[in-house]
């Protein structure tokens, strides 16, 4: 039944439509066009095709990486005071064989003071100053997405929160309150496979590792708060967070199941014009409070990360940037003593460092670009390399690949080496 | 009667000297600070509706729209623009936001809607595309005028000409241009890029002028390259002026909520 309903939905977006893109095209000018000038009603969107191999023989997963049909609508209307929108995608997933609603958006943004904006729904939150490493950006992310290659728009995960921002002369404020924990799209094996600690080896479809997420609405919430300050182009912020780790770090290996464990952050970042370029630091303070100690080996310890960052254009169209990442485990000593034999041993210091270079060429319709994850302490890092095409206003292609590496087969990258992976896309926007 | 005649011949020569002096009056320094007035300054603030037709060399077209807005810290001196795009689709929303400086780096950000991420842009080369057309962030946002010596080439009946020669010759792609300014607006009108071997390779020309509030502007403007014949047409409308913008428009605040005015 689920095949059936999937391959009609691949014959509907994937066949007929595109043969018939040109009427279609048009129609859906006229459509807009209705939509706005009867109801004031703003749409757009898209309609992509993506596919992507194992570059590496995986025994526990599929060949097929990625191949989907995405519809994005993305609708809003102005009212009055008020904006509402509407973001969602249809997808055809033809590796775990399914058709699929994905809200991203649905909020309403209003501002009750002069001083105020609220947004209230399901909504994509981000801050921080890091370039694909997070410190203080504690909001979901789509891990999966991520590694498979869909467009980076598809690493923020939404939540499902209200956020409030307040506009002092002195600082801005911003709180965000999500009522039902929301937590991110982690490697569970159904896609992609993993380093499995109670297998003690790299797992996939063979076991798929479940999660047991806190899900109780108004109790099982989480707090955000940022605080910033811009001065003369020098950005300032303070940053807190009261809620879970939002990728299951811990294990009840009684079940077993994925838990996520309760965390308090505290952090600060600045951000700034240097030697031509723009440089950023930020650190944060990741308090894991069911493990205070640090003496319990199923749940991930208490940690300082660290991040600082440059980026400049080397020069035209070319841009660079480099980023050095740690993450510096609390208690080491405590986690060494409790380790159960058998177990392999996280390093106190996790050093990782990025690099990015950008290539824009051909008006800047051809983007090169590289982007590069290595841990020099785990020996192991994760290659972006891509190229985008905008063949004109309405469409754009894109060739990619995710190349995972590392020594051993527990590292953060190295348990994802059988997941290396190429991709292409093509892409019609309206 | 000799006297009155030799007082007359005074008095004519004085006011016909006066009148030759300020025909030569300006100084080049004072056209220049003219000019970037009239073309980057017209008010306090303002905002207009942007239509770009990026030909390249092919003679494919590609449009962007977008409504952008200005505020001006000091005439002359730095400001701020804020520019929100609508077309096309894929960068639809989007919104920028610069702090021009004068003896500094200008800021930049960029909003992007589709993951809440406000990223700040190295700026450190402003003759690059801008939004992939033909104009460069100079272009937009006006190249400082201490950047340059100046030199009036010419003064023609209607315009002053004026050759600009870069004081720092490696930060730039050219070798020097010309700017052709209206006497009566110095608005420029015209300019002409010409590369180290002596060729003439770019121009940015003001193709339409039209009196908005009682500041001259510019309603359609192109530049092309003329090595490899691609170019931009740029056409303004639904400009305004002093509309007494908010200066806290421009700030993160607004890049996440795009202004009544920019929308």
């Amino acid at each position: 039944m689920k095949r059936t309903r999937l391959i009609i939905f691949i014959l509907c977006f994937g066949l007929i439509l595109p043969l018939s893109l040109p009427a279609w095209a048009e129609g859906l000018e006229d459509l807009k066009d209705l939509l706005d000038n009867k109801y004031g009603i703003d749409a757009y969107g898209f309609l992509e095709a993506r596919g992507g191999l194992r570059l590496r023989d995986d025994p526990h997963e599929k060949d097929a990486s990625i191949g989907e049909m995405r519809l994005q609508t993305d609708l809003s209307r102005d009212f009055e005071r008020v904006e509402l929108k509407i973001k969602f995608d249809l997808l055809g997933d033809t590796v775990l064989e399914e058709v699929d609603l994905d809200l991203r958006d649905l909020y309403l943004s209003f501002s009750p003071l002069d001083i105020m904006d609220v947004k209230v729904g399901r909504q994509i939150l981000t801050w921080g100053t890091g370039d694909l490493l997070f410190v203080n950006d504690f909001f979901p992310k789509d891990w999966v997405s991520f590694f498979v290659g869909r467009d980076t728009e598809y690493l923020k995960a939404p939540s499902d929160a209200v956020r409030v921002s307040m506009f002092f002369n002195l600082f801005d404020l911003d709180l965000v309150y999500v009522p039902r924990f929301c937590g991110s799209e982690y490697i569970d094996g159904s896609r992609l496979s993993y380093w499995n600690p109670l297998l003690g080896r790299i797992a996939g479809r063979d076991f798929i590792f479940h999660d047991h997420r806190p899900d109780d609405f108004g109790t099982d919430s989480e707090y955000a708060l940022r605080l910033t300050k811009n001065i003369k182009g020098t950005e300032l912020a303070l940053y807190g967070y009261y809620g879970f780790w939002q990728t299951p770090e811990g294990v009840d290996p009684a079940i077993p199941l994925l838990i996520y464990p309760e965390l308090s952050i505290v952090g600060a970042s600045i951000r700034d014009a240097l030697l031509g370029g723009i440089g950023h630091l930020e650190f944060g303070y990741y308090d894991s409070r069911d493990d205070g100690s640090g003496d319990n080996p199923n749940i991930r310890n208490s940690e300082f990360r660290f991040l600082a960052g440059f980026e400049r254009e080397l020069s035209q169209d070319f841009t660079g940037g480099i980023q050095y990442y740690l993450e510096y485990m609390q208690n080491y000593e405590e986690y060494e003593g409790h380790l159960p034999t058998g177990m392999n041993k996280k390093d106190e210091y996790r050093h990782v460092l990025t690099l990015r270079l950008t290539k824009l060429l051909m008006n800047q319709n051809l983007t090169l670009s590289f982007f590069t994850y290595y841990s020099p302490s785990d020996a192991d890092g994760y290659m972006r390399p891509k190229i985008s095409y905008k063949i004109n206003d309405e469409w754009a292609a894109e060739v990619g690949g995710n190349i995972f590496f590392g020594s051993d087969d527990h590292t953060f990258f190295g348990q994802f080496k059988e997941n290396t992976n190429a991709y292409a896309s093509l892409r019609f926007s309206f | 009667m000799k006297t009155m005649k030799i007082l007359t011949t005074i008095v004519a020569l004085f006011v016909l000297g006066l009148s030759v002096y300020a025909e030569e009056s300006p100084s080049v320094d004072e056209i220049i600070d003219q000019a970037n007035k009239a073309a980057y300054y017209s008010g306090d603030d303002g905002r207009s509706k942007v239509k770009m037709t990026i030909t390249d060399s092919q003679g494919r077209a590609r449009e962007r729209e977008f409504n952008i807005l200005r505020h001006d810290v000091s005439d002359g001196g730095e400001q701020h623009f804020y520019v929100y795009f609508q077309k096309p689709s894929d960068v639809r929303k989007m919104a920028f936001l610069v702090h021009k400086h004068i003896d500094q780096d200008d800021d930049r950000w960029l909003y992007l809607p589709a993951l809440d991420l406000v990223k700040r842009i190295a700026a450190s080369d402003k003759r690059t595309s801008f939004v992939g057309s033909h104009f460069f962030y100079e272009d937009v946002s006006g190249r400082g005028i201490a950047e340059d010596s100046h030199e009036i080439v010419e003064v023609t009946g209607t315009h002053f000409v004026i050759k600009n020669i870069p004081k720092d010759p490696g930060s730039v792609e050219f070798a020097s241009y010309t700017v052709w300014i209206d006497k009566n607006t110095y608005m420029p009108m015209k300019a002409e890029y010409v590369d180290k071997s002596g060729n003439k390779y770019r121009e940015v020309e003001a193709l339409e002028v039209i009196d908005i509030q009682g500041f001259p502007t510019v309603t359609k403007s192109r530049v092309r390259d003329i090595v490899d014949g691609g170019e931009t047409v740029s056409e303004f409308t639904d400009i305004e002026y002093n509309m007494g913008l908010d200066e806290k428009i421009f700030t993160e605040r607004y890049l996440r909520r795009p202004p009544r005015e920019a929308r």
